[in-house]
């Protein structure tokens, strides 16, 4: 008995010696910030700053601080300012304010404005669909409402709506690109989140000329250029028969969306408009009353 | 006979329904508005030579093939081009095209349009290919690939055997059979032109065996041409892959990602050689060519000689019109060809038909779980595992697909019709063959 | 409206409720005479274990997973009647259901239901049952013969399984000795001996192979190999010493490897996918089925054997792939 208790004592001593000596010979020296900074940041590992999980942004800011003295060009979008102003507390630099951004849809095909035409049967996955053929509304540009872009978030932020077809962003959206990448239409995009959470911006990437461009949705940017001449501010580029809003240079002052003869241009969560005299455009009714509708739909999300 | 020769690995039995076999080739008016694509190859678009408004006439090269892998384009029809834009093709998608109001029926002086047949060739064999080259003949199987770039040996290799496919082994699709059938003697004579093209002794015509009265007529016509010999095949599907049907007529395998040059043979459709004849003997370009209408419902399925950018739907209505229960409109046959969105798309050099199926045929049988049966391993002819490389796809896995050999799949759909499950296997390795096809593409730029 | 979908755009007619309903066809013979010999506790035992393997599944599906029902295609119908026939005829009903719960709940279900199991079913049921109750599980009861009389039928073995009489009886005698005593070898081959219900019949589970083989269910390369690999390794031992060996036959007739080989080793989820690796997957089986006959502690090694080899199976599939096109010509 004691025979057994001191052999197995011996072997358990001289194990943990062993094992003592090669963890100081193979210790890895890393810098204690890094850790310091991995706690910080949400530990969500989305990707959404470019490095594959969050220890390997702590290690690019720490280098980054490190080696040039700034951390520009790295940032959380998941933490946004609270965890980046965290991060620069603990490098001992300053960090820039970044206005903080969401996932935009631009695409309001719906299977009222761009009626199916043809019926898929097949995987349920955009990127097969995408090369397959252009859609079941026909548009070759639209949104084929499989859901390449729900399955790839990480946050419960974006879901089919079932009546209409499309994609919806919700409050939950932390823009880590992750849809964006995942829809093969380029459909989805990072733009500024805007005060009060307002937005303007073209719901369209059809790139078709005007007529065929209405045959397939009745809501398509047929490229007319009003909106164009209406912004004041420079920010409306007409490039491929599509009209294009820089949410840089936009400075919400809803000039653009009435004069929209498709109502292709959306705004986001602005109180109602005064009604004003119905004008004689290709639309017909008041312009602001089928945008009313929307803003409800899409305020309730 | 004995036992007919075939290919060793996998295969499939789809029922035949080839309905419109006995259907003798009938010629189609011509339509009104012809819609004539720029790209009708595999490879680079033609640049236009004509604009909107010039009259232009049959024959009149119209696009040229200006790179390597490219093609002519000749005109169809005469008339005035109405304008050249992007016209919507069979995917939905659109695609630069020419539209010709049509007018009359005149053709280049250069053109024989008499019916003599011809037997001697009296150019050489650069002449040759340089006919084929300037006429546009490519392909007519269905890849379209440019036919005087599959003539031009690349250096170090030697062609041995020229081997003509009228396999035909497509449910439905019969237009190959009634070519071999009514212009025989121009299919042999073409045949010719491509060996002495080519620059071989020896040509193999491969038919299957469900065709034997094309293949006792074809056998009879060879005893008046040299090194021309008819190789009835066993009835299995896809035997008139280009592999496949190498391995059964003269048992040489193509090494994956290797072209059939490798083991000295080129394949040629029987389509292409007789549009071969027409153009070295006929200088006649590619403007027409024999499509199958066919379907369970359609009343009167047929082999129509149509023009080059007839619009589909003329092509129906001579056929006994669009059938009330129809399904699903398919550009080819029901293994490979495209489901088209309308009718409104128009012919092109590589449609062989056009099959329409029922709506009850048309619903694909509902999906389970994947039961590792292995049966699409067994009828793959390429020796994959589909069922992994449908699991890689789908998992994003590009680098294991690729080492699995995703790129060698020929698309055959053999998996895809022996799932007992219904999984869609052949979509997801299609998936799967983009992106490491793109991935491959982007290594081989750094 | 018309239909978009990628090629290919028509199906062959095989589906997965075919495929079963097969098996459970080729099972049929086995069945009727699993009942000729040992009654209506036979029917008793294939009619619960089934209707249990079915309800489980069931349940399972609509109240634990919520999602749809599948029973109607029939792989919950083939596990069962696939581990009546490896217990005794005159186990407890409660024991079979608790059987039934582990082949279902846990082999099948708990991995993500058909396709998914990384081990046979039934044999993992089996299993489970053969350790939790060892004295039930073996204690094999006499044939009764359906329609009365007893079989001609040696009284010394009283109800053992050959096989196990022959690991008990090799302690002291020699096997010629021990060869006299039991049942000869057509009464091996037509069932005339004890065991489990669906092992005793070499002639009806034969016919049921034949069909499955004729009906392109199954494919020769894991019987083969299996039955090939047992009979070459036994054929040796035999050949190095008859007293301590049986012989071949023996081998092959007796036990569950006939059952084994054509309905359990070939279960498509759990076994190879390439030609060669089942071959190999084959050997696999027969060479541990003999080792635990011979030098193991339990008198029968099928079971144990195809689990081993389940096991096995993801590395075979790494490690033989099919033939491919063109391989012979790459090499060089």
């Amino acid at each position: 008995m004691i025979y057994s208790v001191i052999s197995i004592g011996s072997i358990g001593i001289a194990a943990a010696v062993i094992l003592y000596f090669v963890a100081q010979r193979f210790k890895v020296i890393e810098d204690p910030k890094i850790d310091e900074v991995e706690e910080a940041l949400p530990a969500a590992n989305c990707g959404g700053c470019g490095y594959p999980g969050c220890r390997n942004f702590a290690e690019a800011t720490v280098k980054s601080a490190h080696d040039s003295k700034h951390i520009e060009g790295l940032n959380c979008p998941v933490g946004g300012n609270d965890v980046m102003s965290q991060v620069a507390a603990i490098l001992g630099l300053e960090v820039e304010e970044s206005k903080p951004m969401i996932a935009v849809v631009r695409c309001n095909g719906s299977r009222e404005n761009s009626p199916q035409k043809v019926q898929y049967d097949g995987p349920a996955t955009c990127a097969f669909a995408h090369n397959l053929y252009s859609g079941e509304g026909g548009c070759p540009h639209g949104c084929l409402g499989l859901g390449d872009c729900v399955a790839s978030c990480a946050f419960d932020a974006i879901h089919m709506d079932p009546e209409t077809g499309l994609p919806v962003v919700n409050d939950k959206c932390v823009a880590c690109g992750a849809c964006v990448k995942a829809c093969p239409r380029n459909i989805i995009e990072l733009r500024f989140k805007g005060p009060k959470d307002r937005r303007i911006f073209v719901s369209c990437v059809n790139k078709e000329k005007g007529g065929p461009a209405k045959k397939n949705c009745a809501v398509a940017c047929i490229g007319c250029g009003k909106c164009e001449k209406e912004c004041k501010f420079d920010a409306i580029t007409i490039e491929n028969n599509l009209a294009y809003i820089d949410h840089e240079k936009c400075k919400l002052c809803r000039k653009c969306a009435p004069v929209c003869p498709t109502n292709a241009i959306h705004e986001l969560h602005f109180p109602p408009k005064k009604v004003r005299p119905p004008r004689e455009e290709e639309a017909g009714t008041e312009p602001a009353a089928p945008k009313a509708e929307k803003k409800e739909e899409k305020k309730e999300e | 006979m004995g036992i007919l020769k075939t290919f060793s690995l996998g295969g499939v039995h789809p029922p035949e329904n080839k309905l419109s076999a006995d259907k003798a080739i009938e010629v189609m008016p011509l339509p009104k508005q012809a819609f004539i694509p720029l790209n009708q190859n595999l490879g680079a678009p033609g640049v236009p030579q004509v604009q909107k408004g010039d009259e232009i006439k049959v024959g009149q090269l119209i696009a040229k093939g200006e790179a390597f892998i490219s093609s002519n384009v000749h005109s169809p029809v005469s008339g005035k081009v109405l304008k050249v834009d992007n016209v919507v093709d069979p995917s939905g998608y659109k695609r630069p095209a020419f539209v010709v109001n049509v007018e009359g029926d005149e053709w280049v002086e250069s053109i024989d349009r008499s019916p003599e047949f011809i037997k001697e060739i009296k150019l050489s064999q650069k002449e040759i290919i340089d006919k084929i080259h300037d006429l546009g003949i490519v392909g007519l199987g269905g890849a379209t690939f440019p036919s005087h770039v599959k003539l031009m040996v690349p250096e170090g290799k030697t062609a041995e055997v020229l081997i003509i496919n009228g396999v035909e082994c497509e449910p439905y699709l019969t237009a190959d059979h009634r070519v071999m059938l009514e212009k025989g003697d121009e299919v042999m004579v073409g045949t010719s032109i491509l060996m002495k093209g080519l620059g071989v002794k020896r040509a193999v015509i491969g038919i299957e065996n469900n065709k034997k009265d094309a293949i006792s007529h074809l056998t009879e016509l060879a005893k008046n041409y040299e090194g021309i010999e008819i190789c009835p095949l066993k009835v299995k599907y896809p035997q008139g892959g280009e592999k496949q049907l190498i391995k059964a007529t003269i048992k040489r395998e193509v090494p994956s990602g290797k072209l059939p040059i490798e083991v000295g043979a080129v394949v040629n459709n029987v389509g292409t050689a007789f549009a071969v004849y027409e153009a070295v003997q006929k200088n006649k370009p590619l403007i027409e060519r024999v499509v199958t209408i066919t379907g369970k419902s359609v009343s009167k399925p047929g082999n129509f000689m149509a023009r080059i950018g007839t619009p589909i739907a003329e092509l129906v209505e001579k056929a006994g019109g669009l059938p009330d229960d129809s399904g699903k409109l398919i550009g080819g046959g029901p293994m490979m060809g495209k489901a088209l969105l309308s009718l409104d798309t128009p012919i092109v050099k590589g449609s062989s038909g056009i099959l329409i199926l029922r709506e009850d045929e048309s619903k694909r049988v509902e999906m389970k779980n994947c039961i590792r049966c292995a049966r699409c391993v067994s009828v793959c002819p390429m020796g994959l595992e589909p069922l992994l490389l449908a699991q890689q796809s789908e998992g994003e896995m590009w680098d294991d697909a690729e080492k699995d050999r995703i790129m060698d799949c020929i698309e055959c759909g053999s998996c895809h019709y022996t799932c007992p499950s219904g999984r869609p296997l052949l979509d997801y390795i299609r998936l799967g063959k983009n992106k490491v096809g793109q991935i491959i593409r982007n290594r081989g730029k750094k | 409206m018309l239909t978009v979908s990628g090629s290919p755009h028509v199906h062959g007619d095989s589906s997965v409720k075919k495929i079963m309903y097969t098996v459970v066809f080729a099972m049929v013979p086995a069945m009727l005479v699993s009942v000729y010999f040992f009654g209506l506790d036979a029917l008793r035992v294939l009619v619960i274990s089934s209707l249990a393997c079915l309800f489980f599944e069931w349940l399972i599906q609509k109240y634990l997973i919520k999602g749809p029902v599948t029973i109607s295609d029939g792989s919950a119908l083939v596990t069962g009647i696939l581990l009546a026939f490896n217990v005794p005829s005159d186990l407890p009903a409660w024991i079979l259901i608790v059987g039934a719960f582990i082949a279902i709940g846990m082999a099948k279900m708990s991995f993500g239901g058909l396709g998914k199991n990384p081990f046979n079913p039934a044999l993992v049921g089996r299993v489970f049952l053969l350790i939790s109750f060892p004295v039930q599980m073996t204690s094999w009861p006499e044939p009764r013969l359906l329609f009365g009389g007893t079989a001609s039928y040696p009284d010394a073995m009283g109800g053992a399984t050959p096989l196990a009489f022959l690991k008990e009886g090799l302690k002291n005698n020699s096997v010629p000795e021990l060869m006299e005593k039991m049942p000869d070898m057509m009464s091996n081959l037509i069932g005339f001996i004890g065991g489990s219900l669906g092992e005793v019949s070499a002639v009806a589970l034969l016919l049921g192979a034949v069909y499955m083989l004729i009906k392109k269910v199954i494919s020769w390369h894991i019987p083969v190999a299996y039955i090939g690999s047992v009979l070459i390794f036994t054929g040796i031992l035999w050949l190095i010493d008859p007293n301590a060996y049986a012989d071949p036959m023996f081998h092959l007739l007796t036990g569950g490897l006939i059952l084994g080989a054509f309905f359990m080793a070939t279960d498509m989820v759990s076994s190879p996918i390439s030609p060669m690796g089942q071959i190999i997957f084959g050997i696999g089986c027969g060479v541990i089925t003999i080792l635990i006959r011979v030098w193991g502690a339990y008198p029968e090694g099928v079971s144990f054997a195809i689990l081993i080899m389940n096991a096995f199976t993801p590395l075979i599939n790494l490690g033989f792939k099919p033939k491919r096109f063109g391989e012979k010509l790459k090499a060089a």
